[in-house]
């Protein structure tokens, strides 16, 4: 509890007397960017490859489409829920676009409306569902979970005839739709794709909106203790519904994004990811128990896992121990996150 | 009395044609007048995979023509698979068709399934393995073969340096695959593992390896999925590599169509999904056991620029 009061306090008295250093070190995603640093100069050192700029996009493209639902779900952590729904959602937003607009008006943008709607449903039943039922939000959303990922495979099934959705690089709208979703821009002869703007993007209004608005504050008093935030007039059942429809608008970016990029989705794609984007937040500071953590280290935890998982590669390290590698990296990230984490708070 | 023979004679005559006309309608209905079998199909299949949709649509087609019921189960991991298995010979089904992928997980549950006398036949993967367990028939690709004949065909279009994209680390079908292509490809040779269809980790996987060995001429992914995959990562690495792929989809059709996918190494899921079931029911009615002690082989075969027009319009039923 001292923690969350001290972060709300130290939020909104930018001038503190303290060091500046002492200040930085305290923030939740302090340990996360030793971390990162970490692993960074590990692969660095380790991989020649890895020292290209061209290998630097690559990794942020693989954190990106990690980072973009993970920026959300660490808000939802912070409000004091998960979300396990996110990994699957990302694979039903891009069906649903993609069959809506195939199967009934022909045109993309319209498929694009549908499904941010469609996320956005998901996004408030998960809430609603919360909310009526008292459940924890594991339960909850480890329903909705297992419903969806049926759902995606039994309707593009009733749909299509076929697992997978049909090509739609030839409908009216796709280039647009690409443009804005899923383009690339050239910088200095490296390709960069937009969704890591994006991701940059989210995560800097998410760090604003968590820090210096009335529904940041409600957010952190929501995940650290609902029942007092409650008495003191925050709206808590609004701000946890709300926060799961967040959920739903990153998910339903992140499934536009693969959709335009890949023209055609496999319905069983997604599953497993949900994890992943918890366990970004979780290595960037967020508290399993809510009421503590940060966007920013979100975006950095996504960070640490896309370094792992391509620095294995341009280590050229055997493949047949790929996961082991990454487990262990993430492992020493963590360590030397929560090591640093002890260090700052012990310093007072 | 001649009046009363004669009634007796169209009576009996009426009764007769009555009969026919029964039997006749019975046979005239067109399936296979055999008693209602239930069959299990139990696979390693990832779910909302568009090859095994083929698979499953094939033993759907001899189910129905042969009268069979059929359960389709398909599970990804090993022991869950064999639960399966062993969940079938409790239903007391009259016959089981499997994908061994993981040999040694399911001996024990193929044993139960032996022990119950039901009758078991492997498709699609475990061709080293099928006769070991002791299952019944096999019906499928030799996996090795075929990798073997990707390396030749790699050797003859001159790759020097190829990466083998495997989206299923442990199964024993695409294990064989790459080593088939270890064995005859001449040149440099790596396998890189992709997990399940995220396709923006598997694009960025690739795309590190090829910035990782920039030499690397030719990309062999072992599921059709992953082909256009790996062409999009060719642009964003710079690489002039060219792609093949085992198995086909819709996709990958036009991909070939277009130039940008070299081949496709086609086993025929639907025959195999069809022949399965089949065999289990020629077995079940005929006592019949087909290849004579050798797996019943569906593939390789390669679909490339010249022949891909053929398979094109099954390819769009989703049948190829």
């Amino acid at each position: 509890m001292a923690t969350i009061a001290d972060e709300t306090v130290s939020a909104r008295r930018p001038a503190s007397r303290q060091a500046v250093w002492k200040r930085v070190f305290k923030r939740p995603e302090a340990g996360a960017l030793g971390g990162a640093v970490l692993v960074f100069i590990f692969f660095y050192v380790l991989a020649p490859p890895f020292r290209q700029l061209s290998a630097f996009t690559t990794v942020l493209y693989q954190a990106a489409t990690l980072g973009i639902p993970a920026v959300a779900v660490s808000l939802l952590m912070i409000g004091g829920e998960f979300d396990l729904t996110a990994g699957v959602a990302v694979t039903s937003s891009s069906l649903a676009a993609s069959m809506f607009a195939t199967q009934l008006l022909g045109n993309i943008w319209a498929g694009v409306a549908f499904a941010l709607a469609f996320s956005l449903a998901i996004g408030w039943l998960n809430g609603f569902l919360l909310i009526r039922t008292r459940l924890h939000s594991f339960l909850v959303t480890l329903s909705t979970f297992l419903m969806l990922q049926g759902l995606n495979i039994a309707i593009t099934k009733l749909v299509t005839g076929n697992v997978a959705t049909a090509d739609i690089s030839t409908m009216p709208g796709f280039y647009s739709a690409q443009a804005v979703f899923a383009s690339s821009i050239t910088v200095g002869g490296v390709a960069i794709s937009v969704a890591i703007i994006y991701w940059i993007v989210f995560v800097l209004i998410a760090t604003w909106a968590l820090l210096r608005t009335k529904i940041g504050n409600w957010v952190l008093a929501v995940g650290g203790q609902g029942d007092s935030a409650r008495a003191v007039g925050v709206p808590v059942d609004r701000v946890k519904i709300g926060l799961f429809m967040l959920v739903g608008f990153a998910v339903w970016f992140l499934g536009m994004h693969m959709l335009f990029a890949y023209d055609t989705v496999q319905s069983g794609a997604g599953v497993g990811n949900e994890l992943l984007y918890i366990a970004a937040s979780v290595v960037g500071g967020c508290l399993l128990t809510g009421g503590y953590g940060s966007a920013v280290g979100s975006a950095l935890g996504a960070f640490i896992f896309g370094m792992t998982t391509e620095g294995v590669i341009y280590a050229d390290w055997d493949p047949d121990w790929f996961q082991y590698f990454v487990g262990a990296m993430l492992l020493l990230a963590t360590i030397v996150n929560s090591w640093i984490r002890v260090r700052a708070s012990s310093g007072k | 009395m001649t009046h009363l023979s004669r009634t007796a004679l169209s009576a009996g005559l009426g009764g007769l044609t009555l009969a026919c006309a029964v039997w006749l309608g019975a046979a005239g209905s067109g399936a296979a007048q055999t008693p209602q079998f239930t069959f299990a199909m139990i696979t390693h299949a990832q779910p909302g995979d568009t090859f095994w949709d083929i698979i499953r649509k094939g033993a759907e087609a001899a189910a129905k023509k042969d009268s069979v019921k059929l359960l389709y189960l398909a599970d990804p991991t090993a022991s869950k698979e064999a639960q399966l298995v062993v969940n079938a010979v409790e239903q007391h089904v009259d016959g089981i068709a499997l994908t061994l992928a993981f040999p040694d997980a399911e001996a024990s549950a193929v044993k139960q399934a032996q022990a119950a006398k039901i009758p078991v036949v492997g498709f699609n993967a475990g061709v080293d393995n099928w006769k070991q367990a002791g299952l019944l028939m096999y019906v499928g690709q030799d996996e090795t073969i075929a990798g073997e004949a990707v390396g030749d065909k790699l050797n003859a279009e001159g790759a020097k340096s190829a990466i083998c994209v495997d989206q299923q680390q442990g199964a024993v079908q695409l294990e064989e695959r790459c080593n088939g292509i270890k064995k005859s490809f001449k040149g440099e040779f790596a396998v890189l593992y992709v997990t399940g269809y995220d396709m923006a980790a598997a694009r960025s996987r690739i795309v590190a390896k090829l910035q990782q060995s920039p030499n690397t001429d030719y990309i062999v992914t072992l599921g059709a999925p992953f082909a256009p995959v790996a062409i999009d990562a060719l642009g964003t690495a710079g690489s002039h590599a060219k792609v093949g792929t085992f198995d086909l989809t819709p996709r990958a059709v036009g991909l070939i169509q277009e130039g940008k996918l070299q081949w496709a190494v086609d086993q025929q899921p639907y025959v195999e999904g069809y022949e399965a079931i089949d065999l289990l029911w020629l077995n079940k009615i005929n006592g019949d056991v087909v290849g004579g002690g050798a797996p019943v082989l569906t593939g390789p075969a390669f679909v490339n620029k010249d022949n891909v027009d053929e398979v094109a319009k099954f390819a769009k039923q989703g049948t190829r």
